[in-house]
């Protein structure tokens, strides 16, 4: 089977939730929108406190062209735009609406039933009006992937199924219960932008996805549904493009030089939700898990309501909680509280114990090359590390550490315990800080 | 409470105590295996050597304000059991003890301590210990109650006659040092680390295979026992496919390509290096024993390739993703 270099393979933990099916999250008395929900500048709110608003409404608009407008989750009265804890563990701001209960829909978005016949351009609008980044966790607002430029042509889009973050489930949920509105997004995006064909790249520890995407892939054209190896990252985009389609890809490259675009399967069901029936991104599928979690659940969630009350409806936290994680247990954010707001890059909550907690140490490395021989961006890790440490930054960006994916992999095999993804982080950041310090004094 | 650090929030299994712990697993087979050829010796010396070896770790971490660890532990008895596997198991006490020391001392601590050790500290406390005291170093005890010469050191005179057959060169019910002598054991330990994932078959393949290779070209032994003017082909000449089981078995080469040259600390790190540093370490081995004037290279092999690491390490960087096979262009399907 084609894959990618490196990787590792953690303990999986889906059975915790793997056969329970999406519920929806009661929506909450009160929601919080962040405005600062992907990445790239952050929104601009466009109500006044006091302002009424229904389901749907467009409460912010995009801060840029690499940005997103925000839609109110529910429908009622704005509380307040003040600041509120985040899961970056800042305080940034964020609408508060008061929830009437009445669900009464905006109605802003024209469902487009004959979306084939709809011009391109206006579907990458719909795409964008209705608020969707990429909903596998990086965010990424998605009409600037399904806007390439001429000079690119893309020949495949990939759908990412792979879901390799340990514990997640949602994805995997969505392909069984949803699989032909997933596929009506991948195609939405097809014609976005003019590829011939699209491939589901699903692990194959998920048989059940496989065969219930390949079910209704079977009277599409040009859908091909395919299996990739079981290991972490092998849902990191550059991972699966390698591993789907065959070409390896830098970092510093985006994937439409490869003639590719990659979206999460989460998205493709919020674009088919967008195009189709005209309903802006205002809710979500999130996986509340772990061993911290009394009954962990497969939810779908208003986007902003706080992942407490989610908590809550998974039967709440046992006592002996020690870490409370936005997203998987490899990449995944650890939060100060769990009183933040979901987000739309919100795939998972997972709850770990106090006593399985690792800790990293700067203990010596003893040079076993493990940390390199895992890394699936083929960093020389070790000696990377041990140039940060020693604060030799130009050493480190000799060693490509701008190429790092962030994804875990060498912290996690570290037999020393070194912070091998931490160095990696501060090595990135030192060496970028250089670089624009050169270009000032320059 | 809850803690926040960076991700990621779990980690595999294995940790640094853990391998170190694994290796001393591996070696007990053969230190058992001692106890039946040489007697309570073998046993007695390397429990002396880990007291030895525990204190001098203990003393210096003390000594220069670090933190005594599992890492630290685990790895000085490592240390002191490979280095007493290396000794005859005539040799007095006091000279274990002397042996642990200068491995730990200045084998490990005087390069910084775990991890900065460029040489193996085992092999360095063995080589101080053979230019220190070479007679009592080269006195063997054969499992019989005499003493008497290797089966290195007969292939070296040409003594073909006195080799013990292929089934007691890897039992190892034969003359040599206390945890060398039975391959079969030692090849059950390394099989066992292997399965464990904590070496991998790169430096042991590489090394015995290229000593291999090296045996057969260059012929079993050379005769007489001196420098390159004296070397003859012999009946176990070149192209003698019946040197090199002997060659593998005999000595202390599969301790050394299982135990000694898959140390992390001092071997290289990326698999292709392992590849370069096990094939040195065989021809040396092989260059040693065949023309050099002593019986047994493995140790000196071992610590000259240790030299070499630096370099390997800077030759076989990792392959970038991405970095040469760039897009390879999937056109209309």
């Amino acid at each position: 089977m084609i894959t990618f270099r490196g990787g590792v393979h953690p303990p999986a933990h889906k059975g915790l939730t793997d056969e329970l099916a999406l519920d929806d999250a009661a929506p909450p008395a009160v929601v919080r929108v962040p405005l600062q929900q992907h990445i790239g500048a952050p929104a601009k709110p466009v109500v006044e406190k006091g302002a009424a608003v229904k389901l749907g409404q467009t409460i912010a608009e995009p801060g840029g062209f690499v940005s997103v407008p925000h839609h109110a989750p529910v429908s009622g009265t704005v509380k307040a735009i003040k600041e509120y804890p985040h899961a970056s563990g800042r305080a940034l701001l964020a609408i508060e609406i008061e929830n009437d209960g009445q669900d009464t829909p905006a109605d802003e978005l024209e469902p487009m039933p004959d979306w084939r016949a709809v011009p391109v351009e206006a579907l990458r609008d719909r795409v964008r009006a209705a608020g969707i980044v990429g909903l596998g966790g990086a965010a990424f607002p998605t009409h600037v992937k399904l806007s390439p430029p001429k000079d690119k042509p893309i020949h495949t889009v990939i759908i990412n199924g792979a879901e390799c973050e340990p514990y997640l489930t949602c994805d995997y949920r969505l392909m069984i219960e949803t699989p032909d509105a997933v596929l009506v997004g991948a195609d939405i995006v097809r014609r976005c932008v003019g590829a011939e064909r699209v491939i589901v790249g699903i692990e194959d520890n998920k048989p059940r996805a496989v065969e219930m995407m390949e079910r209704n892939a079977r009277d599409l054209d040009k859908v091909e549904i395919a299996a990739v190896h079981t290991k972490y990252p092998q849902g990191s985009e550059l991972q699966l493009i390698r591993a789907v389609a065959g070409a390896e890809l830098p970092k510093s490259k985006l994937p439409m030089e490869a003639g590719v675009v990659v979206q999460n399967v989460g998205t493709a069901l919020a674009i088919y939700e967008a195009v189709v029936g005209g309903k802006p991104l205002v809710d979500r599928a999130v996986t509340v898990t772990g061993p911290g979690v009394v009954s962990p659940r497969n939810l779908r969630v208003r986007l902003g309501t706080l992942c407490n009350e989610l908590i809550e409806q998974a039967g709440g936290m046992t006592p002996d909680v020690g870490r409370v994680i936005m997203g998987g247990p490899m990449m995944g954010l650890a939060m100060p509280g769990a009183d933040v707001p979901c987000m739309k890059s919100t795939s998972g909550l997972l709850l770990l114990l106090r006593h399985d907690l690792v800790s990293y140490e700067l203990n010596p490395c003893i040079r076993c090359g493990k940390c390199e021989t895992h890394c699936p961006a083929g960093l020389a890790t070790a000696r990377i590390g041990l140039a940060v440490e020693l604060g030799n930054i130009e050493r480190a960006e000799a060693l490509a550490v701008l190429e790092c994916i962030e994804c875990g992999c060498c912290s996690y095999v570290c037999p020393a315990r070194r912070p091998m993804t931490q160095l990696m982080r501060v090595g990135k950041s030192k060496v970028l800080k250089e670089r624009a310090r050169r270009k000032i004094g320059a | 409470m809850l803690s926040v650090s960076s991700s990621p929030h779990v980690r595999a299994r294995e940790d640094a105590g853990r391998i170190m712990r694994d290796v001393i697993i591996a070696l007990v087979p053969a230190l058992v295996a001692s106890y039946f050829f040489f007697g309570i010796a073998g046993i007695m010396l390397t429990a002396i050597a880990c007291i030895a070896a525990l204190a001098t770790e203990i003393a210096l971490l003390a000594w220069r304000g670090r933190k005594v660890d599992h890492a630290a532990v685990y790895s000085a008895l490592v240390t002191a059991v490979l280095m007493t596997f290396c000794v005859s198991p005539l040799v007095p006490w006091w000279m274990v003890v002397v042996g642990a020391v200068v491995a730990i001392g200045i084998g490990k601590h005087a390069f910084g301590g775990l991890g900065h050790n460029i040489f193996n500290p085992a092999l360095v406390g063995r080589a101080f210990l053979m230019s220190a005291y070479m007679v009592p170093m080269t006195t063997w005890k054969l499992p019989d109650g005499i003493s008497g010469a290797t089966p290195l050191a007969h292939m070296k005179i040409g003594a073909y006659d006195k080799l013990p057959s292929l089934w007691h060169l890897a039992l190892g019910d034969i003359g040599g040092c206390i945890g060398e002598t039975s391959a079969i054991l030692l090849l059950a330990g390394a099989a066992y680390l292997l399965v464990r994932r904590v070496i991998t078959w790169h430096v042991p393949v590489a090394y015995l295979g290229a000593l291999a290779v090296f045996v057969w070209i260059f012929g079993g032994t050379t005769k007489g026992g001196a420098g390159l003017d004296v070397h003859v082909f012999n009946g176990l000449g070149p192209m003698n496919l019946g040197a090199i089981p002997v060659h593998l078995l005999a000595g202390g080469v599969i301790l050394g390509a299982c135990f000694m040259a898959t140390d992390y600390v001092s071997s290289p790190m990326t698999p292709k290096g392992m590849i370069i540093f096990g094939v040195g370490c065989g021809i040396l081995t092989g260059v040693i024993r065949i023309f050099g004037g002593y019986p047994e290279g493995t140790s000196y092999a071992i610590l000259l390739m240790n030299m070499t690491v630096p370099l390997i390490d800077r030759a076989t960087m990792p392959r970038l993703f991405g970095a040469r096979r760039l897009m390879k262009k999937k056109g209309a399907a």
